[in-house]
């Protein structure tokens, strides 16, 4: 009973997102007011449906009901339920529900975010999100109804899969669907705006919230899965420029774009009609993004699987989509010009110059994870393109970008200019030259100069944040919230450098073979191996290494990595043990049986590699709090004063 | 302004390689053979069937054969042995066994049970010798001519459709299988 | 517990998600010499493992990728460079075993791809701010209020 009413509210919330994209587009264009009037009603009642729908989902997982396909294909009795529940998005139609129900619930933010906004604006917004949600609402019900029973039903499920049994998994793909569905309220303003044909400063500031806040999450949501790959994936790399990770990459520099050109067409009402470009690139990105996850065009560690009429839909979505917003785009963008000027030295520029570079190495990315595909579609042979591609051509639009964020910070509008911060931020160059090069070659050895580099951008880029902020302190006066976000996003970026600076350059790690007694060198550290025993856990078995490390003779910690057998799926997952000393990590990861006794392992110690997590935490952060400025709040006060104006004695404020 | 339209044009460029992409996909996991076209490795390795005895690429020289490379361990090796023992009736072709990666005795007990359709059998328990052949999976089947040549390589268990449509056209007519 | 055959590649890709699950670590092998041994290291995370979705010899664990480390370990005590093991492996499996794809005619334009993107962007950058800068009108001035947003030099605020 359950499935079929989770089915049934899918497809009401199909028809009510249908009404919702008719409404909040046709309404106001044909200027009747009364359709215009039922999108929000129709945003309710969608919300509520995909609501039902999950929670009807969620419900058929908790009670083990195998006569849903999808659940016996991905559950099973013995799962714990914190992991059924997680089992939900553990494979492609759930994820793609999950998808829907976070779209809708953006869409319901949006419907109270823009309520003082004006009538019409505030409409069409809606109706470009209830447009992208009846795609994928009649995606999910056209090709992946998870809702869809078997006959008979299966006497047990087949499990999740063990790689995915995982605390990090189960909230990554929350997290970072939050960030890519989050990238479509933006693309629905920047859709409202091209509608509407009209784009002014107020616009940026309505629209920068949003920007920003689904920039955080995404930056978050890629910040955990990389975390998980680190730690589940067995091998301890943590960003493998694999084609999943890279296309949930792309979307996150071209946000990140984004939110610094708002911060341009917000002040001076310039780079509008490119503001408006990057906001719908963003969110097509992210359905490229969702293309290339589902479509098994690619091979990846992390891809669905797939089945062939999925694909198809999902381009064909995606072209209608963007090709209507772009084409919009071409017609009304001619018109969005502004006459204001600003110099060479002037912050705009570097503003400028941070767009152009994070859109070439997004363009890089792209290339690379297109090359496989174009060159098997065009049936010039099979091509792989991996880190040694990914690494270098990144760097050439990286490192510019990076050694210029402390000169965007401090440049002046307009004019441009540094004013007297010029001398300071000389001083702190030198300063950080100087930091960088002794921490490269002093702490650690064998140092190249790339290390050296990396490490002078990373305190170059923390040390200038704080000159304002410091500056402020000195002089009482407050710091903005919007400033305080942006000090604190960037500081985060240079910690981030800085760390991932010293865990390319000094990681130690090798793979060795060692007997019950014998102890292996590896960064420092020894690692003795003590011997093995079995463990049991409650879908799985499997064995336990002890592994005492120590430093200079004196213990560090006692390791326990483990190799387990999922019984239900016939899978052997390494399960590695891992230690946090002085913010170095340690890792180990116990491999095969070698016989007689011995064991191989693998060894793995990676300075400052948290940091790299915490770092993007940090910059999430420095996101959130810029969007609590009071200006975003006054900006919306000053709209809602003009809509009721225009109402003609709407309520009073 | 016609600069405003290269965003809808990289934009159909990009669907129309993507539509390309999804029609490619099913393939996407048979990597092509470049070894196609080119001599077969040159090889020497003992007899599955009898330790002393070699089977040498020279010997092969001078007619056509397929090379099925295969092992008891592998699933797909089973389904398609049916269809070699039928291939090997026909008398049109040789089948040259390479045994990957197998024990002996568990490959020759199959052989046994199963009926035998090769004519040689190479083992190549170390499975070096598989990768001059550029393996990677079993089964894989090249088809080779009396030069020595590649003409075809064949991915997964070979299907009456795959013979019949893949391999036997490439086969002259009137071939018929010559002792060694 | 080998299971090398295609149908496991379907198993596998049939456990949704994640495809690559036998991530444990590999049996260790040791060079004579460190130049052999950070050639060898170099080389093994340079190839694809055929068998997998996306993995490189140095992280899989399925018997070929042993194999192939063993063809490797044995090509560089052969003294061959790295250049010829490495069309070696081109030579049968093509370039699809390589990480790093070459810099032939089909394959020109993803290397050349971000230079000239950056390329046209700095074009686009110079003819920006050219236009820009004209724009910049006599009667505006640093003391433009609205502009402020407090990180200017300290001019405005001792």
């Amino acid at each position: 009973m359950i499935p079929e009413l989770g089915q049934f509210a899918l497809i009401l919330a199909l028809l009510l997102a249908g009404l919702q994209a008719l409404f909040g587009i046709a309404g106001p264009a044909l200027g009747r007011d009364r359709w215009t009037a039922a999108v929000v009603p129709a945003v309710a009642g969608q919300f509520v449906m995909v609501a039902t729908a999950m929670g009807c989902l969620v419900t058929s997982f908790i009670d083990n009901d195998f006569t849903v396909r999808y659940v016996a294909e991905n559950s099973n009795s013995a799962l714990p339920l914190f992991y059924r529940v997680a089992g939900v998005w553990g494979a492609h139609s759930g994820s793609l529900l999950l998808w829907i129900f976070l779209l809708a619930c953006w869409t319901l933010a949006a419907a109270f975010g823009t309520l003082r906004l004006p009538r019409n604006f505030a409409a069409r917004v809606l109706g470009v999100l209830g447009a992208v949600s009846f795609g994928f609402l009649l995606y999910t019900v056209v090709t992946s109804n998870p809702f869809l029973r078997l006959d008979p039903p299966w006497a047990d499920g087949m499990g999740l899969n063990p790689l995915l049994q995982d605390p990090g998994l189960a909230a990554h793909p929350p997290l970072l669907y939050t960030g890519y569905v989050g990238l479509s309220v933006a693309f629905a303003f920047a859709g409202a705006a091209l509608l509407e044909g009209r784009l002014d400063r107020e616009w940026a500031r309505w629209t920068r919230p949003w920007a920003t806040s689904a920039w955080a999450f995404l930056t978050c949501g890629i910040a955990l899965g990389s975390w998980w790959a680190y730690y589940t994936l067995g091998w301890g790399g943590f960003w493998f420029w694999d084609p999943v990770e890279n296309a949930s990459f792309m979307p996150w520099l071209m946000g990140t774009a984004l939110i610094h050109s708002l911060a341009v067409t917000e002040k001076r009402g310039l780079f509008k009609s490119w503001t408006l470009l990057l906001a719908v690139l963003g969110f097509s990105l992210s359905l490229v993004g969702t293309f290339l996850v589902r479509s098994g065009v690619l091979i990846s560690v992390h891809s669905f699987v797939s089945s062939p009429g999925r694909g198809e839909f999902l381009l064909t979505f995606l072209g209608i989509m963007i090709g209507a917003a772009l084409a919009l785009y071409a017609w009304r963008a001619p018109k969005m010009q502004s006459e204001a000027g600003f110099e060479l030295s002037a912050r705009e520029s570097f503003l400028l110059f941070n767009n152009i570079l994070l859109v070439t190495a997004c363009g890089t990315v792209f290339a690379g994870e297109m090359a496989p595909i174009i060159s098997n579609a065009l049936g010039l042979g099979k091509l792989s393109v991996g880190p040694p591609y990914f690494d270098p051509t990144f760097l050439i639009s990286m490192l510019p970008l990076l050694a210029l964020v402390p000169l965007g910070m401090h440049a002046r509008w307009k004019r441009g200019g540094f004013g007297d911060r010029g001398r300071t931020l000389l001083i702190v160059l030198a300063a950080s030259a100087l930091i960088g090069c002794a921490a490269a070659f002093g702490l650690y050895t064998g140092a190249g100069v790339l290390s050296a580099v990396g490490m002078t951008l990373g305190v170059w880029i923390i040390i200038s944040s704080l000159i304002d902020p410091i500056a402020r302190l000195r002089r009482r006066i407050a710091i903005p919230r919007a400033v305080l976000g942006m000090t604190i996003a960037h500081i985060g970026l240079g910690i981030f450098v800085f760390a991932l600076t010293s865990v390319q350059g000094f990681t130690a790690e090798q793979d060795v073979a060692m007997r019950t007694g014998m102890s292996a060198p590896d960064g420092g550290y020894s690692f003795q191996f003590q011997g093995t025993q079995p463990v049991h856990g409650p879908d799985y078995g499997g064995v336990e290494a002890r592994v005492i490390v120590t430093r200079d003779g004196k213990p560090v910690a006692v390791m326990y990595p483990q190799k387990r057998t999922y019984w239900v799926q016939h899978m052997i997952i390494t399960h590695s043990a891992i230690f946090i000393n002085h913010g170095s990590n340690i890792l180990v990861a116990l491999g095969q049986d070698l016989g007689d006794g011995r064991w191989s392992f693998r060894l793995q110690v990676r300075p400052l590699v948290l940091y790299i997590w915490i770092a993007a935490l940090i910059m999430a952060a420095g996101g959130i709090i810029a969007i609590t400025d009071r200006r975003y709040r006054i900006a919306q006060s000053a709209a809602e004063e003009e809509a009721s104006a225009a109402l003609a004695g709407g309520e009073a404020r | 302004m016609i600069r405003y339209f290269i965003p809808l044009g990289v934009l159909v460029v990009v669907v129309v390689l993507l539509a390309l992409g999804i029609h490619q996909a099913p393939r996407k996991d048979l990597v092509p053979s470049p070894l196609i076209g080119k001599p077969a490795p040159s090889f020497a390795l003992p007899s599955l069937t009898d330790p002393a005895k070699q089977v040498t690429s020279a010997s092969l020289r001078g007619h056509w054969y397929l090379f099925n490379v295969w092992g008891t361990w592998c699933v797909s090796c089973h389904i398609e042995e049916p269809e070699l023992l039928a291939i090997a009736h026909t008398g049109l072709v040789p089948l040259i066994g390479l045994d990957w990666k197998d024990s002996r005795s568990q490959a020759i007990s199959y052989l046994r049970q199963k009926g035998n359709p090769y004519q040689q059998i190479a083992f190549d328990p170390g499975g070096l010798e598989a990768i001059h052949w550029g393996v990677y999976g079993a089964p894989e089947t090249f088809l080779v001519n009396p030069q020595g040549i590649i003409v075809y390589k064949y991915i997964g268990p070979i299907t009456p459709h795959a013979w019949t449509h893949d391999i036997l056209p490439r086969l002259p007519a009137g071939q018929t299988v010559r002792g060694s | 517990m080998r299971r090398l055959s295609r149908t496991r590649t379907a198993l596998l890709a049939a456990l949704a998600l994640l495809a690559a699950p036998f991530a444990h670590a590999i049996a260790p092998t040791r060079m004579p010499t460190p130049a052999l041994q950070a050639r060898y290291e170099r080389l093994i995370h340079g190839f694809r493992c055929m068998q997998c979705q996306d993995e490189s010899l140095a992280n899989s664990p399925v018997s070929l990728a042993a194999d192939m480390r063993r063809q490797i370990r044995q090509m560089l005590l052969a003294g061959k460079t790295d250049q010829q093991i490495r069309n070696f492996f081109v030579a049968r499996y093509g370039y699809f075993i390589l990480f790093k794809p070459p810099f032939v005619a089909k394959t020109a334009w993803l290397w050349l791809a971000p230079g000239v993107l950056l390329a046209i962007g700095a074009v686009s950058a110079a003819w920006v701010i050219r236009r820009r800068a004209a724009l910049v009108g006599p009667e505006d001035t640093d003391e433009d209020e609205s502009l402020d947003d407090g990180l200017l030099g300290p001019g405005k605020h001792s």
